[in-house]
């Protein structure tokens, strides 16, 4: 009796357990050929024209190739599916387009294809979060007005002249234009988008190498090899299956176990044994983001004439060597100008263009801020967001180094704010009392979208509110410049008014990290620090 | 019974309006969320005004609310922002935090019941002593401390399960984070039971299944145990509702992406309806746990009865 019950039960725990594992698998789907990769959840849905984080920012550029694309290496824009793109003025373009593109749906792409994807981009009631990407194209106002409806359906700038040529013109002479035109915002569309939008969002068909084998939102997003890829770059690899991890030190367990080929974010916290975990398959390499401080210039407090002084007082107080090494183990470069170092000094690029306010230098700093009239109100908060890229860290030792500075133990704290979009809402009310975190991350490598979004006066991510005519009048100067060499001298020039000004401290050029695994080989960032996906090689 | 049961589903609905008030309240405390959907830049006025319209935020908060519940009661709870309807992310989260908590209480049950059946029948002794310490130790280690160290250890440095779980959630894979989950736990329901056994053992009805001569075997598992359980009944049936909700952490660690992902989600980019509408069914997960746990209170002791 005994002996029989144990038996039953025994029996009963045994199928327990059998059920808890026979139920498994299904996760063994084809791996060979195939790459994987940690991935955050983009923000909106895949369309080009709404994506403007990096996340989503990835795969558009797996799935498009639009009329240049960015040099993985080096950031200089070439032509992809332009033949050419002319102009006399700086203010009109002629774009031709190559022959023998097409979506991997078998529609060709046309003029058209660029032509009604840019205006559905623009377009007010599409409610696309890159529309003002299009604000430089003639008859944006009229496509998306400040306020009330459109009063057009499409850019009136645009024009289509036959299959393979189209006219662009712009509301003013912008002459580094069509370097802008390898971001995502200016992709193609099949007419399949238009017709079915839904089924498109489901499941994007783009010009791209690879194409979407199955998209399960949140999860995983899994792209195969186009076989019929028109272009010059097939992928090397079968496909790539993008996973996506709410935290990147799963993702890290998940590589060291094996499990995961590729992370593009490797956690602060495992930055000191990463080497030692990897070896030469740690990834450490400059990208296109740039670390800053920018000051509320709409509070009186620090906008008045005369804080110019305090704050770059503020700038030589704080030791950006230190930080660097020992927050952030060298991933991170001091900074000496307001743009990066993957510019390139053809591009703008100019080390020390901050001069001695961005050199740490204790003692000049205590004397300028005493000079400048001394910190508001005897002290200074430092706001950033707490959810999200440990900030804290880095706002904490900054604080740190201002206080040993000055000698004051209290001179400076950090204002953490709950979450990224209450902070966005502190900036856009304006609700800043004092310097906030503001890192950039270049749209596309040029000087000018290191300056203009940020500096310009009401620019879009102008959150300091900095107004400066002479800085705004050089921009335009530059811009309007035909010469390539011309215009990033001239910004340049716009550039040193930052350095007299300093509405924002430049603090460092951030690095992309990344580890891969040993079954993948030939592993690269590009300068915006996204993995180079289609050169990967599974070995 | 039946009218118990029937005033219980009738109490759930101002419980269902209360909260849902109260979380849409607080999540429109947090701020706008239109600000944060431009990235580092300022919304676009012109489209971040049609946004708004789109999501109905230009409302006040009662009209909000009052939208909010009329479209609940048609079955739909709103969209997420990336374009998806609240109900689908349910539809792929709750099935995945449901089996989670499932192998949770399985494991807190099994080895829960039984480590408090040995230490209970042989309390005072080596076996009860380290069975308690044992306890004491895994109550006082955070979740987040127990989820890192048997990841790093079952996943990388033995390679015995895999350190994140595949987007399927295979029940084999939920092994590991459903132990992680269910170790707190694990250790209430051992001293629960420990105690309860403890104290029973020496009842009359015991000495007396004994003296009629029962094997030992059946006078533990039918007559002490059923009557030992009725507290451990009680906590694992709101531990069920709390397993689910407390999901977060240990979802967050093993990749899963489960109510907890969701609702993570949701706070970060205060996304009201994913919010609101994941909260609302735990509430209703939580009150229908308590309502089964009382009725089960009569099946185990049939002297508990209601009007």
């Amino acid at each position: 009796m005994r002996r029989a019950t144990c038996a039953k039960w025994g029996a009963s725990a045994v199928a327990v357990a059998l059920v808890a594992t026979g139920c498994g698998g299904g996760s063994g789907a084809s791996r060979s050929g195939v790459v994987s990769a940690s991935w955050g959840d983009p923000q909106n849905p895949l369309e080009p024209a709404n994506t403007n984080e990096v996340q989503g920012g990835k795969v558009l550029e797996m799935l498009f190739r639009g009329l240049k694309r960015y040099n993985p290496k080096t950031g200089a824009a070439e032509n992809v599916i332009a033949d050419r793109i002319e102009t006399k003025d700086s203010q009109n373009f002629t774009v031709t387009l190559k022959d023998g593109w097409t979506f991997s749906n078998g529609e060709k792409v046309t003029a058209k294809s660029f032509v009604d994807a840019w205006n559905y981009g623009a377009l007010l009631s599409n409610k696309q979060k890159n529309a003002p990407f299009f604000q430089y194209i003639d008859g944006f106002a009229q496509v998306h007005p400040d306020t009330g409806s459109p009063r057009a359906k499409t850019l009136s700038g645009l024009a289509v002249k036959d299959d393979k040529t189209f006219t662009v013109k712009l509301n003013q002479k912008f002459s580094t234009w069509p370097d802008t035109l390898g971001y995502a915002a200016f992709m193609p569309l099949p007419q399949a988008f238009f017709r079915d939008h839904d089924a498109w969002i489901g499941k994007p068909v783009g010009n791209g190498p690879y194409t979407v084998d199955s998209y399960e939102k949140g999860s995983v997003l899994r792209m195969r090899k186009w076989d019929k890829y028109p272009g010059d770059d097939p992928a090397r690899n079968g496909g790539i299956d993008l996973r996506v991890y709410t935290d990147n030190n799963t993702a890290y367990t998940d590589l060291q176990a094996g499990n995961l080929d590729l992370v593009d974010d490797v956690p602060a916290a495992q930055l000191k044994n990463v080497r030692a975990d990897l070896g030469g398959r740690y990834i450490n390499q400059p990208a296109g983001i740039i670390q800053t401080l920018a000051f509320p210039m709409y509070d009186k407090r620090w906008g008045r004439p005369g804080a110019e002084k305090v704050r770059r007082g503020l700038s030589m107080a704080i030791d950006r060597d230190q930080i660097t090494r020992e927050i952030f183990q060298k991933t991170r470069t001091p900074a000496t100008d307001w743009t990066s170092p993957v510019l390139g000094p053809k591009g703008g690029y100019k080390p020390g263009l901050c001069g001695e306010a961005c050199e740490f230098h204790a003692a000049k700093a205590k004397q300028l801020i005493k000079e400048g009239g001394g910190l508001p109100g005897g002290r200074v908060t430092l706001a950033y967001n707490a959810d999200t890229g440990s900030h804290k860290d880095w706002i904490d030792a900054l604080c740190n180094s201002i206080n040993k500075s000055l000698g004051e133990d209290q001179a400076c704290v950090g204002a953490p704010v709950g979450t990224f979009a209450d902070f966005r809402n502190k900036l856009t009310a304006r609700r800043m009392s004092g310097p906030f975190r503001a890192g950039w991350q270049m749209d596309y490598p040029l000087i000018q979208n290191f300056l203009q979004p940020l500096y310009y006066t009401n620019a879009s991510a102008n959150d300091g509110k900095f107004s400066n005519a002479s800085f705004d009048k050089l921009v335009n100067q530059a811009n309007a410049e035909t010469d390539q060499k011309k215009a990033v001298a001239t910004f340049q020039d716009a550039e040193k008014i930052l350095a007299t000004q300093m509405p924002a401290i430049p603090l460092w050029y951030q690095n992309g990290s990344g580890g891969y695994s040993d079954r993948i080989s030939n592993v690269a960032l590009n300068p915006f620090s996204v993995p180079v996906y289609d050169d990967i090689k599974v070995n | 019974m039946g009218r118990y049961v029937i005033r219980r589903l009738l109490q759930m609905i101002p419980v269902f309006i209360g909260s849902t008030f109260l979380i849409f309240f607080m999540v429109y405390a947090l701020g706008d969320p239109v600000a944060a959907m431009f990235g580092d830049r300022a919304p676009d006025p012109a489209t971040a005004a049609q946004i708004r319209r789109e999501l109905y935020l230009d409302a006040p908060l009662w009209k909000q609310y009052l939208h909010y519940m009329g479209q609940i009661f048609q079955g739909n709870f709103g969209t997420a922002f990336n374009g998806q309807p609240v109900t689908e992310l349910m539809a792929s989260a709750f099935p995945v935090t449901l089996r989670l908590a499932l192998v949770a209480v399985v494991i807190e049950m099994l080895v829960g019941i039984v480590l408090g059946v040995f230490s209970g029948l042989r309390r005072g002794r080596d076996i009860d002593t380290t069975v308690l310490v044992l306890t004491l130790v895994v109550v006082s280690i955070p979740t987040f401390v127990s989820g890192y160290l048997l990841q790093f250890l079952f996943g990388v440095q033995w390679a015995w399960a895999a350190p994140s779980v595949a987007p399927e959630a295979p029940l084999n894979e939920l092994l590991l984070p459903g132990l992680v989950l269910a170790l707190v736990s694990l250790a209430y329901v051992t001293r629960l039971t420990r105690t309860s056994i403890a104290e029973n053992a020496r009842a009359d009805y015991v000495r007396t299944a004994l003296a009629k001569g029962l094997p030992r075997h059946r006078v533990i598992t039918r007559h002490l145990l059923r009557n030992s359980l009725i507290p451990v009944v009680t906590f694992i049936g709101t531990d069920i509702g709390a397993l689910m909700g407390g999901a977060i952490v240990t979802e967050r660690i093993f990749n899963i992406h489960g109510v907890g992902y969701q609702l993570y989600q949701g706070i970060l980019r205060q996304n009201s309806p994913t919010v609101v509408g994941f909260v609302t069914i735990l509430v209703l997960v939580f009150l229908l746990a308590n309502l089964l746990v009382d009725l089960l209170y009569a099946v185990l002791d049939p002297r508990i009865r209601y009007a």
